[in-house]
């Protein structure tokens, strides 16, 4: 199955929405998206740093440090209250969006 | 707002930010590969493309830029102490006078709102030039039909006596209009300023608004103060208010330590002034409505001033007003330091040059040794612009220090001022420097400029490198190259034009000031001592006054070493006005629209004998010209030429104020009011046929501090109440007047010794220079057969060419800049061969110096091991 890349505008989206369950560092959100999507969707470094900078300069996320499942100091990112808010926005919002798109889909 | 300043707090934290990034993705990474995945791309690309997201990358290369830039200036210490410390007295001395020029002439009075809508308000009278001040009905009228103006604003100087011991102290106040405080937006700390009522009525409102100053010291800055009394000039006067700290008042140049309305001028002055529209004794100012213009305000008073001539001929015939920029205003300190502090402008400026030169030198001799670093980086790829951006940073860093020490020189200079002034018993000048943020702005830009001035040469020559010849060539023996040493050698011509044209100007000023000094003044200034009495403080009556003076100048004049004694209103040279009068003579017919006005004083008897004026023809003054015998007077030589075309006036008769006065006496010319006016008519009235006089002269052999115990001791013999105010010589009266000469021939010997020094520096650092390149060639010639005396006079013909083209230069130029000076210069010609001589002598002696040690250096090459290298 082919690996599609992340649409640019998403990538923010399932951040928040994978953080929700817990604090995760980065490798594992990626890992996350990756399973979640059924393999489907593949986040690479050279997007998913620079969007976790755009969040934590937001706001949204907190850095921490904690210790990952191999035993490694490593960076945590946990949803702030900024960053649920953002999220609950952003998923109306993508709601209403995926909506109209399948409308127009629909009836086209 | 949060996003600010977290993007704030990652740039202070920036190096912990990025280390946990780099864990963090090596991290993610590791995992990758563990779990078979193959991570792609570039890690510090990866890393960069992360860290954008907190927007400062535009900051890496210019923060790049600076480390560099210090880790080079910290690198050859001596190079940028040299550097520094030239730009530091270059920008130091800009700003030093631009501190001044702000302080004194543009925004001169401290926490007054408004200012630069203010303008000094001086009268004129029609073919008299010169200025006069305005009378208060005048005064009145302006300020009801002026409708262009926010306020007028009266303001007159005055001393009265504080304390009395052996010796009175002497402070100086201001007779104000009620609106002063109001209009200058100053708030008295305690109690408040004046009202409306306080202007009228003769003396009928004995109220002061005393200083900061006074407050503390006289009254130990006592809360309850406001409702106590102060006595002034013997009459109580209760204090309203206390002006707040850091307020003199409006006379630039002295601190007022207290302010009286305008009701009380009788009780600060010889006559009653508020109903005479002739008495002329008001300095005042005006603050125009926003957006009027200055000629627009002028047109409007000017045409009011024509009213009250049509009005009021017998007191305002040819009366006119001009209003002057504050910066220009004529009757305080501002008018008469203005000519010395454009020239000091233009001076720190050439200053500020030969500095910059002195620099953009020293950058020439580093660049080329930095010439391979320079090569290397154009040959890794660096952009000549990327490079351009490196030495502009450079020299930013440079400038940037220097003008930090040139705001703390100036901060250091900001009273220096005052102490070129004559000290006055008692009375406080203020001359401040004031750094505020124009003047910051001003020396940012100064080494903005400068940076560009010292940086454009090396920059130039940076960009002209040649890639292949300059890294094919080795970094040695070969001396710079024909554009450089051309380029160097330029610099050098210009620094020591510019410092010998200082020189010649500092030495046209000093044959001005000794051309003023060697001026007779007219009268006898050694033996004579001059003091005063204020008899007005001590609350005595006229009739008193007259006969404690008669009293005290029989004691004197009976006290071995005491020739004569006299007293007059006012001491020649002082800074209070004449009498004034408009005149008429018998068979004189003045012009249809000439009032003439002649100055007088009112002198004691034996005042002419005391002073040293000689008499041409008539008689002195006696005791017995007093207020019941018939009015007489001795006019000065210039009255009989204009009014008596040169005929002996004795026995004739002179009109003044309407009352007939007999001529009995003509007296030689003399100075009166400074050295450098002109001859003007004046005469000499009775004392006892006139207002008080305070001013006490005694011919005497005595030196000052024996005459003052003497003095003192009389005159407690007659008033243990009573002492007199300090006593100078008539010299040390005269050489009041000549301050401003002294302060700008001061301020242009230090600024031009200063151009020197940088001057010699540069030379100095030119010709060693290029001995030490040239040390293969001096080598070859000694081992041809030059002796060390050739060479001597090989590397001494290279220093004296380059200072003959200089001198040359800068003669040219001085022959064109020293007729700016006119106005500085007395009786000196700015063409001056004496000041032209005695700079060229200085420049060449300085010159010479410079070049020895260099030169002596070349002497000492050791050909074997010059030519070995």
């Amino acid at each position: 199955m082919p690996k599609a890349d992340m649409p640019s505008g998403a990538l923010v989206l399932l951040l928040l929405r994978v953080l929700r369950s817990g604090p995760l560092h980065g490798y594992a959100i990626a890992q996350r998206i990756h399973t979640l999507s059924s393999d489907v969707l593949r986040v690479e470094e050279g997007a998913l740093y620079p969007a976790l900078q755009r969040i934590l300069l937001k706001g949204w996320v907190k850095a921490e440090w904690g210790v990952s499942e191999t035993n490694r100091r490593v960076r945590f990112y946990r949803l702030t209250a900024a960053g649920r808010t953002q999220l609950a926005a952003e998923l109306s919002e993508y709601g209403r969006v995926h909506e109209a798109i399948r409308s127009v889909l629909r009836t086209a | 707002m949060g996003e600010f300043f977290r993007r704030l707090r990652y740039l202070l934290r920036r190096r912990r930010f990025d280390r946990e990034l780099a864990a963090e993705m090596a991290f993610h990474r590791e995992m990758a590969a563990r779990e078979g995945g193959m991570p792609l791309g570039n890690v510090l690309r990866l890393r960069e493309e992360a860290r954008e997201a907190w927007g400062w990358m535009w900051l890496e290369p210019i923060a790049q830029d600076v480390r560099f830039a210090l880790r080079i200036l910290r690198r050859s210490p001596g190079f940028s102490l040299l550097a520094v410390l030239c730009l530091t007295l270059g920008i130091g001395a800009t700003t030093s006078v631009f501190s001044w020029i702000e302080g004194i002439l543009l925004r001169p009075f401290p926490l007054v709102i408004g200012q630069e809508r203010m303008m000094a308000v001086v009268g004129t009278n029609r073919g008299v030039s010169g200025h006069d001040d305005v009378s208060w009905p005048d005064f009145v009228d302006f300020q009801k039909n002026g409708t262009l103006f926010d306020a007028f604003l009266v303001d007159r100087i005055m001393g009265t006596t504080l304390s009395v011991g052996d010796r009175a102290e002497r402070t100086s106040g201001s007779i104000v209009s009620a609106n002063y405080f109001d209009t200058l937006g100053v708030r008295p700390i305690l109690g408040r300023g004046f009202q409306p009522e306080e202007d009228f009525g003769r003396n009928a409102h004995p109220v002061t608004v005393i200083g900061y100053r006074m407050w503390k010291d006289r009254f130990r800055g006592d809360p309850g103060v406001i409702g106590k009394t102060q006595m002034f000039n013997g009459m109580p006067h209760t204090i309203i208010g206390v002006a707040p700290e850091g307020f003199y008042g409006t006379f630039v140049g002295w601190a007022m330590k207290f302010w009286v309305p305008t009701s009380m001028q009788e009780r600060f002055s010889t006559t009653y002034n508020l109903e005479d529209r002739g008495a002329r004794w008001i300095e005042g100012f005006v603050r125009l409505k926003p957006g009027v213009t200055p000629a627009q305000a002028q047109a409007e008073i000017s045409a009011i001033a024509r009213r009250l001539e049509i009005d009021y001929p017998a007191t305002n015939r040819g009366r006119g007003i001009k209003l002057f920029p504050l910066w220009q205003t004529p009757f305080n300190n501002a008018g008469t330091l203005l000519p010395t502090l454009s020239v000091a402008l233009a001076v720190v400026g050439f200053v500020l040059l030969i500095a910059c030169a002195n620099v953009s030198n020293l950058l020439l001799v580093r660049a080329f040794g930095r010439r391979r670093e320079m090569t290397v980086r154009l040959a890794v790829g660096a952009g000549r612009g990327r490079l351009l951006q490196q030495l502009i940073t450079e020299g930013l860093i440079l400038a940037a220090l220097a003008a930090a020490g040139g705001l703390l020189m100036a901060h250091w200079c900001r009273n220096l001022l005052p102490l070129l002034l004559p000290q006055r018993g008692g009375l406080t000048m203020t001359l401040p420097g004031e750094i505020d943020w124009r003047v910051l702005a001003l020396s940012a830009g100064v080494g903005l400029i400068s940076t560009l001035l010292f940086g454009l040469v090396p920059a130039a020559q940076t960009s002209r490198i040649d890639l292949a010849s300059a890294l094919k060539a080795d970094s040695g023996g070969v001396v710079g190259g024909r554009g450089r040493a051309l380029a160097r050698s330029s610099l050098v011509l210009v620094q020591v034009a510019l410092s010998f044209v200082l020189l010649v100007g500092a030495g046209l000023l000093f044959q001005s000031l000794r051309v003023v000094r060697n001026t007779s003044p007219g009268f006898s200034t050694g033996r004579v001592l001059v003091t005063g009495i204020d008899f007005k403080s001590a609350g005595y009556e006229p009739q008193r006054v007259k006969t404690f003076e008669d009293e005290l100048i029989d004691r004197l004049q009976g006290l071995a070493g005491v020739q004569s004694a006299a007293f007059a209103r006012l001491v020649p040279f002082s800074y209070g006005s004449y009498s004034s009068a408009p005149i008429a003579v018998d068979g004189y017919q003045a012009a249809p629209d000439e009032q003439p006005t002649v100055d007088y004083n009112e002198v004691g008897p034996a005042y002419f004998a005391t002073m040293g004026i000689p008499l041409v023809s008539g008689r002195e003054f006696t005791r017995a010209d007093n207020e019941a015998a018939p009015p007489v007077a001795v006019v000065n030589e210039a009255m009989v030429a204009q009014y008596w075309r040169g005929h002996d006036p004795a026995g004739q008769r002179l009109q003044v104020k309407g009352r007939w006065i007999q001529v009995v006496g003509v007296a030689r010319m003399s100075k009166y009011r400074n050295l450098v006016e002109t001859s003007k008519p004046f005469f000499y009235v009775p004392l006892r046929q006139g207002p008080l006089g305070q001013a006490l002269q005694i011919r005497t052999a005595l030196g000052a501090g024996a005459m003052a115990r003497a003095l003192v001791r009389e005159i407690h013999a007659l008033d243990p109440d009573l002492a007199p105010a300090e006593i100078i010589t008539m010299q040390e009266q005269v050489d009041r007047t000549t301050a401003v000469q002294r302060i700008a021939t001061t301020m242009l010997t230090v600024f031009g010794g200063l151009a020197l020094l940088l001057a010699a520096i540069g030379l100095y650092g030119v010709m060693s220079y290029t001995v030490s390149q040239s040390t293969p060639e001096l080598g070859l010639r000694m081992a041809l057969g030059a002796n060390p005396s050739d060479l001597l006079r090989l590397v001494m013909s290279h220093g004296v060419t380059l200072t003959g083209g200089g001198v040359l230069l800068g003669a040219g130029a001085a022959l064109g800049l020293t007729r700016l000076m006119g106005n500085l210069l007395y009786h000196v010609s700015p063409r001056d061969p004496l000041a032209f001589g005695s700079a060229l002598v200085v420049m060449a002696v300085a010159s010479l110096a410079a070049c020895l040690l260099p030169a002596w250096r070349a002497t000492r090459t050791d050909p074997v091991r010059a030519l070995r290298d």
